[in-house]
């Protein structure tokens, strides 16, 4: 990163041989002052961040608003022995987690789409076809999954467009149940995922081609490489460093899938399947009135994620020289 | 004419291979654009056609009263400004916030600068929980209230370090030039790095602005008052009940509306489309314009972090 200019002051002979002599005193007085400047952010930053934190108190109490934490019984680990004390507990988390690890793990493996996207489309040489595509292709990534939702309930509910085109068309004599069947939930539920991201994930990947020095391509073709040698061994290389970055915040986050999308396309059809880790600790923690629980579960996620994110971290360490944090 | 020859033999995988990749591409944005223009041509056209799945691909019997009855639904104006509030407010906030600590963060002199920037940039790895940002917000006040869609957003780290990258690749002279003019650390940020950034503001702006008009979690688990209901939120509401919804304008207009006839008579079909494409307007009308700049911040963005 471009940050030498910043380095050049530093050094105690500049600033006592060369500057004014109250030059230390207003040094310091600008940097306190800078500082005050940003202390209502600093503020705001701990109030959401790290305040919240003292919640997982809650995790060692039984607690039952609205009564205060004060008044609650100090149940210790219960609730952690609790997840895994019976078998039926035992056997919805391990559903769930099988849940969070399905999704997830279809995640990753789709995460060379929007690579293989940008060095398809590096590869359309009419400018204006290209704008076109990156436009519309992008648009899914903003709007809100409650939309999305809309949106395929529109298309694939019983008596939403697919269903009415195939019966008006005679392939079929009933509806399909695409939105309220337990059958092929992940599957749907990586396809919107992917309808929604695809264009937007390919952006950062198109920035980094557009920066590869052209005259590496021309030396190549001079040498007779065909297109597809092109691909492999220029563009592709200049792309992995920030597709393995990704590959590692990815995997640290295996546990966070997130809520707005599961919230929006549950419900008592496919809830066996879609049940990821954030939508249990939801559904227990404010449907099912078991905040304590909840903040167990989502404690528990949280170490597990820092954890993962530390041992990337140090393997990207290891393995390319840099840390990702 | 051998190098003629080699020319031509290039040309027919690369002809074959660049139709392939035109078509493909073709079919994938007309995949990303078609849920959109299915939403809108079948709340502009008759009802009654529109259920039997008839409008799939023109429009007929053009009408908009599915827009005028919407509209008039209870509780969506209300929606719709605290929405819009809450996107203009929050994201000037947050631009703002943004921009000032990414300049600040770059400034040597600032006390405390690394241990500062890490304390913020840790936040956006680790999560406090579902229950503990409830009990957070319910012991600041916040719950019920309007700057639970506001104050939460201000600091974000991924914005921070954007604009720091950026305003890193900046000439150094810039600054010191002001500098030795006399500029205190307050006028550079706002006469010659706010200006210099757009790029990246703009960047930021969508991103903020797209977050804010999109939330529908924080409605969610934040606010039981119908009066703070953000759009998205009451649209998942509609979706939800769009039958009760299609009953209640029925039996509200009386006998006029029996006369209006089936092309326009509402139903629940009819109302979730017509508050999906209102909730989505803006986006479709607005993205296109700011695309291009923050084409170019991505791009600044990623090739300099």
């Amino acid at each position: 990163m471009a940050a030498g200019g910043y380095n050049m002051f530093k050094g105690n002979s500049f600033e006592t041989h060369i500057m004014p002599e109250n030059y230390t005193e207003k040094k310091k007085k600008t940097s306190k002052l800078m500082f005050l400047s940003i202390v209502p952010f600093l503020i705001l930053s701990v109030a959401f961040s790290y305040f919240p934190l003292h919640g997982w108190l809650y995790a060692f109490y039984d607690y039952i608003p609205p009564l205060k934490l004060s008044q609650c019984d100090f149940v210790g680990f219960k609730w952690f022995n609790l997840l895994f004390s019976n078998s039926t507990q035992v056997g919805q988390l391990m559903k769930v987690m099988r849940n969070t690890f399905a999704m997830s793990g279809l995640t990753l493996a789709t995460s060379v789409l929007p690579v293989g996207l940008a060095i398809l489309l590096s590869e359309i040489k009419c400018k204006w076809f290209k704008k076109v595509v990156q436009t519309m292709t992008t648009l899914p990534n903003f709007i809100s999954w409650v939309m999305v939702f809309s949106v395929a309930f529109s298309l694939f509910s019983s008596t939403g467009m697919v269903n009415s085109f195939m019966q008006n068309m005679g392939w079929i004599t009933s509806p399909t149940k695409f939105l309220d069947s337990d059958a092929n939930v992940w599957l749907s539920m990586i396809l919107w995922s992917i309808w929604k991201g695809l264009g937007w994930g390919s952006i950062m990947y198109l920035a980094a081609i557009s920066g590869i020095d052209q005259e590496l391509y021309e030396a190549a073709r001079v040498d007779g490489a065909s297109r597809f040698n092109l691909m492999r061994h220029i563009t592709l290389p200049a792309l992995l460093p920030t597709f393995f970055v990704l590959l590692m915040l990815a995997i640290a986050n295996f546990l966070n899938n997130g809520l707005d999308q599961f919230y929006v396309f549950q419900n008592s059809f496919n809830k066996e399947h879609i049940q990821v880790l954030d939508l249990y600790v939801y559904n227990v923690g404010i449907t099912g009135r078991s905040p304590s629980l909840a903040t167990a579960i989502g404690m528990m996620k949280s170490i597990v994620s820092v954890t993962l994110l530390v041992i990337v971290n140090f393997a990207s360490k290891k393995t390319r020289g840099e840390t990702i944090i | 004419m051998d190098h003629i020859k080699k020319r031509l033999k290039l040309s027919k995988t690369d002809v074959t291979f660049s139709v392939l990749n035109y078509l493909c591409f073709a079919i994938f944005t007309i995949i990303c654009i078609y849920p959109f223009y299915y939403l809108i041509i079948n709340t502009i056209s008759a009802n009654d056609l529109s259920a039997k799945g008839m409008i799939n691909f023109l429009p007929q019997q053009l009408h908009i009263d599915n827009y005028i009855e919407v509209l008039k639904l209870k509780g969506l104006p209300n929606a719709l400004g605290i929405s819009v509030a809450r996107t203009v407010i929050g994201t000037t906030l947050t631009v703002f916030a943004s921009a000032f600590l990414g300049f600040m963060f770059t400034q040597p002199k600032l006390w405390g600068r690394k241990f500062w920037y890490r304390i913020i940039v840790i936040t956006m790895y680790f999560n406090a929980g579902l229950i503990p940002l409830y009990l957070t917000m319910k012991n600041l006040g916040l719950t019920n209230s309007f700057w639970v869609y506001i104050l939460p957003y201000v600091v974000q780290p991924f914005n921070i370090i954007l604009v720091k990258t950026y305003v890193e690749s900046l000439p150094i002279s810039l600054q010191e030039a002001a500098e030795i003019d006399g500029a205190s650390f307050i006028t550079v940020f706002w006469k010659i790095i706010l200006p210099t950034s757009k790029p990246i503001l703009a960047t930021i702006t969508i991103f903020s602005a797209v977050i804010q008009w999109n939330s529908f979690y924080d409605t969610l688990i934040y606010v039981t008052d119908q009066k703070l209901y953000s759009l998205q939120y009451l649209l998942y509401t509609y979706i939800n009940q769009a039958n009760s919804l299609a009953t209640l304008i029925k039996n509200s207009s009386g006998t006029a509306m029996n006369l209006m006839g089936l092309a326009t008579q509402q139903t629940p079909t009819s109302i979730r489309m017509t508050v999906t494409v209102i909730v989505v307007l803006p986006i479709l009308f607005i993205y296109p314009i700011f695309q291009p700049y923050f084409a170019k911040g991505i791009m600044i963005g990623s090739v300099k972090g």
